[in-house]
């Protein structure tokens, strides 16, 4: 899903400077629904949820009234051993799972991924977090949304709502990971 | 019934017919069938004298279960052999007259080919006493060689009273060079391959410490030796240095040592167990050059079939051995023909004359003459054939040769003129009243 | 990879993607909740002919902290004991529902056969056969030096190899599986090897290993080495004559006190490893044992980190 070069069949639905704009917009709500930036904890999922989380953190922080660390609100959690699929692909490295120093009991805890899509990946971190401690609320922050749900499970906080057909792949290239920032659809070969 | 057996190449010289009657070589030469005869193609096959085994374990008595006399020698007849002896390590073991005598009868009955009782040297191969070597040299099997094959004789003043013994008898002690302390839980061949599988090793020392004991005391006796299964190249150099001294030394090799080599136990299949265990691919082609040039004198089989339970486990408790006696004529060819070392000529020589010489087997490896016993192999050099150890006629599923493509195969084996094998496929045992 | 028979059959990419998966997994252990849910409901059986109470604890925690059922199968007054055979048992506990199969054996090749035979089609962990191999003492041994030396150098370990490292194992190469896996994931990852014993206990054909070979402790310690691996000298080798006595022994390829003395006058940051259980006086001496260098305790952490990443290799993944 996430291989640098696109396609011919592919058409950008998001440039970087969408992504800048809708993450700039996910930020405030996130402040908004928190009622400011108090306890707030952001954790990625490998790989490009994190740096989404990263540049969100930075936004928030940057909006605090006293100067706070972008990095104490950001942190990682990988998801790979709660997965449900392990049988079924390849063998997947686990990355490693960073939390801030203080830790997420009692915090609420926004998940940031990239894309929302059956929302296996997002059961499988419900799972995580709960081994590494316990928020007092989880909320979930995507870049897109391009819906074929498979379990109950929906976002607080949408970039972009991106209707699609299940043969469709989105792909998101993000500058820390991969040189470039913009969302693709590529249409199933 | 009379068999004309037209334009086969004797020992693969110019085609010419030949005809079997009442049991011998009747004629040669170019002959018209007559009546009562059946015509049996030989054009593009080698005629070779019936082959004589050294070294074959046909199990029973004890273990039925791993092969009979019946089932190891129609093996024996579909590989083209018409005599084997039989070693003495059944249960109980062939260390009397009783035992080789009814080891004989039967393979006298069972009718497809002589089996030549092998007497043990000493009492249950224990190693301690020596067995009744006159008696059973005296008894209706008429034991010339004596052997505890899979053991080895290893006390060395008991090995120079058998080497003197034997001689009152014309008999020969064909011993299994192996020095025992130097092989405790031996596994395979020591060397690279045994360092890095951690398999205990075998070394080629054992053996080779042995020979050199042996041929030694051979000579200060002035007895007989015979060699089983030689499996290393410094085996080779003393039994070269042995027979230039003048000393009675014979020595055998196996089929499996001239084409195996330890890289096959990389593997851990236990069909590849063996002993003396397979070795280095030097050793597999000093075999070779010491066939060709005359320091081995003879292919024994050590023909060793197991049920599947002994092979169907972990190496360490698989048992040793594997079967040969369908397959050795072809990994003759293979390895010695078709490389060139050999002509048919020598391989008459090293599976039939000499073997028959060795053990005093009469009317086997003789000349293919007018007046001799029709004991013959009729070959096709130019078949080959996919290695299925489920078709072959021994119990044994042990060949380690399961699966390989090998050149030649056996057409018809004439066991005093009766056909055991016809078309390539076993026909009818001699009937015991023949 | 569908069994780990063998350090010889990894690659160097296969071989770091274990230790950094071991990485992770030993990252989860340090934490409150231990457990992780990756091999839930699957079943793992612990099929032991041959009694090592740590090994078998070490992939009963591992299976167990990746939520995986376990099944301890003891060869020892079993019906394997009365003379069932390997390839019986093997089809017994196909029968009973096993995932995948953990095998301790006497016999060099005994996981190996079983891996080989179709007898049954489960994904085998060797953990340990005859004198041939065990691979995850081997991997843990490899991560813990790779491990320490991050730690040292401040540095990530995940992707690493052990690029120059020199390793010394010493004692008894002849009978040690530790030192064959050992040799082959060394050289593998990049370090190089060299074998300290008295010749009795080097097999013939050693010199063709991809290692240098020494009968001397003391000018390999001076020539400068990052790991000495010290191997237990088995009690019945005494007997059987591969050396005088076990004070001769012990003088001139134990570690003693006077070469720890040497290591630490010579300001050398060389590791004291021992895959254990430990004969103090013997191949070690307890000030060696109980020394900082000592990582004795650190390779047992990792060994269950290792064989995690080893279950979860060969049960995740695409399966036939």
């Amino acid at each position: 899903m996430n291989e640098n070069s696109a396609s011919s069949g592919a058409r950008t639905v998001l440039t970087g400077d969408d992504i800048e704009r809708v993450l700039t917009r996910v930020a405030f709500e996130i402040i908004e629904a928190n009622k400011g930036i108090e306890d707030l904890v952001l954790l990625g999922i490998p790989r490009r949820g994190f740096p989404l989380a990263q540049r969100l953190a930075a936004r928030i922080a940057a909006s605090a009234d006293t100067p706070i660390d972008p990095a104490s609100l950001v942190g990682q959690l990988d998801i790979t051993l709660y997965r449900d699929d392990l049988r079924h692909s390849t063998t997947r490295t686990p990355e490693p799972t960073k939390l801030p120093a203080g830790g997420i009991d009692g915090k609420v805890v926004v998940l940031v991924d990239d894309v929302l899509y059956s929302g296996r990946t997002i059961r499988a971190a419900l799972d995580a977090l709960s081994d590494w401690g316990r928020p007092r609320i989880v909320r979930l922050a995507v870049l897109v949304d391009r819906g074929h749900r498979e379990l109950p499970i929906r976002a607080d906080h949408v970039g972009k709502n991106l209707p699609t057909a299940k043969s469709e792949k989105v792909r998101v290239h993000l500058a820390e990971i991969d040189g470039t920032n913009e969302v693709m659809i590529e249409a199933a070969e | 019934m009379n068999y004309l057996i037209q334009q086969a190449r004797i020992l693969g010289s110019e085609p010419q017919d030949v005809l079997i009657a009442d049991g011998r070589i009747a004629q040669l030469g170019s002959i018209e069938p007559g009546a009562d005869t059946q015509v049996v193609d030989g054009r593009g096959l080698v005629l070779l004298p019936g082959m004589v085994d050294p070294h074959t374990h046909l199990r029973e008595p004890g273990r039925e279960d791993a092969e009979t006399v019946e089932t190891g020698t129609r093996a024996a007849a579909r590989g083209g052999y018409t005599a084997v002896h039989a070693m003495a390590n059944s249960t109980p073991v062939a260390d009397t007259a009783g035992v080789v005598e009814q080891v004989y009868e039967l393979g006298r009955k069972a009718g497809w080919v002589d089996v030549r009782p092998v007497g043990a040297v000493t009492v249950g191969l224990e190693g301690k006493q020596l067995s009744e070597i006159g008696a059973m040299a005296d008894s209706r099997a008429q034991v010339k060689m004596f052997s505890d094959d899979g053991i080895c004789v290893a006390d060395p003043l008991l090995m120079r009273r058998a080497l003197e013994y034997v001689k009152a008898f014309d008999g020969v002690i064909a011993q299994h060079a192996q020095e025992p302390r130097l092989t405790e839980g031996a596994q395979m061949n020591e060397g690279e391959v045994s360092s890095v599988l951690g398999l205990p090793g075998w070394p080629a020392v054992a053996e080779e410490s042995i020979i050199a004991r042996d041929v030694l005391l051979a000579e200060h006796v002035g007895a007989r030796l015979h060699v089983c299964h030689v499996s290393t190249a410094g085996s080779v150099e003393i039994i070269r240095w042995a027979k230039a001294r003048g000393i009675q030394v014979t020595a055998e090799v196996t089929p499996h040592h001239l084409l195996l080599t330890d890289e096959k136990v990389r593997t851990f299949d236990p069909v590849f167990k063996v002993n003396p265990p397979l070795r280095r691919q030097e050793d597999v082609m000093a075999l070779r050059a010491a066939v060709a040039d005359g320091t081995i004198d003879v292919i024994g089989t050590d023909h060793a079939p197991h049920p599947a339970e002994s092979k169907e486990c972990e190496w360490g408790a698989a048992a040793m051995g594997m079967t040969g006696l369908e397959t050795a004529l072809s990994i003759v060819q293979h390895t010695l023909v078709d490389t060139g070392l050999l002509t048919w000529e020598d391989v008459a020589r090293i599976t039939s004359a000499t073997p028959a010489r060795i053990g005093r087997v009469a009317d086997q490896g003789r000349p293919i003459a007018v007046g001799e016993p029709a004991n013959l192999v009729l070959v096709d050099p130019d078949a080959r054939w996919i290695v299925d150890p489920y078709a072959m006629a021994t119990k044994g599923r042990n060949s380690p040769f399961a699966g390989m493509e090998l050149p030649g195969s056996v057409r018809a084996t004439f066991f005093h003129g009766h056909p055991t094998v016809l078309d390539g496929q076993l026909a009818t045992p001699r009937p015991a009243d023949a | 990879m569908k069994h780990l028979l063998s350090t010889a059959d990894l690659t160097r990419a296969e071989a770091v993607q274990i230790l950094d998966i071991a990485g992770e997994m030993r990252e989860a252990g340090t934490r409150v909740v231990k457990k992780l849910p990756a091999l839930r409901g699957r079943t793992v059986v612990n099929l032991f002919f041959e009694d090592s109470t740590r090994t078998r604890i070490s992939f009963e925690a591992a299976a167990k902290r990746l939520s995986a059922d376990v099944i301890n199968f003891s060869a020892k007054g079993s019906s394997v004991s009365k003379g069932e055979s390997l390839k019986d048992t093997a089809q017994t506990l196909l029968a009973i529902g096993a995932d995948a199969v953990v095998i301790r054996h006497p016999d060099s090749g005994a996981p190996a056969r079983l891996a080989a035979t179709d007898w049954i089609n489960l994904p085998i962990i060797n953990a340990g056969d005859g004198t041939h191999e065990h691979p995850t003492q081997a991997l843990l041994d490899a991560f813990t030096l790779r491990r320490q030396l991050a730690l040292r150098d401040g540095v990530s370990a995940t992707g690493l190899g052990l690029d120059g490292l020199k390793v010394a194992i010493v004692g008894d190469i002849l009978h040690s599986r530790v030192a064959r896996s050992n040799l082959w994931l060394l050289n593998t990852l990049g370090a190089s090897v060299t074998m300290v014993a008295p010749p009795t206990l080097l097999p013939v054909g050693a010199e063709a290993w991809p290692c240098a070979i020494s009968y001397d402790l003391d000018e390999v310690i001076a020539d400068g080495v990052d790991a000495l691996m010290m191997l237990r000298v088995q009690g019945e080798r005494m007997n059987a004559a591969y050396f005088p006595n076990p004070r001769e022994y012990s003088r001139y390829w134990g570690l003693d006190d006077a070469r720890l003395a040497a290591l630490d006058a010579a300001g050398a940051e060389t590791l004291i490893m021992h895959p254990g259980p430990m004969n103090r006086g013997l191949e070690i001496s307890s000030a060696a044992a109980d020394s900082p260098r000592s990582t004795v305790l650190d390779q047992v952490t990792n060994g269950v980190a290792v064989r995690m990443a080893s279950l979860y290799m060969l049960l995740s993944g695409d399966l036939i």
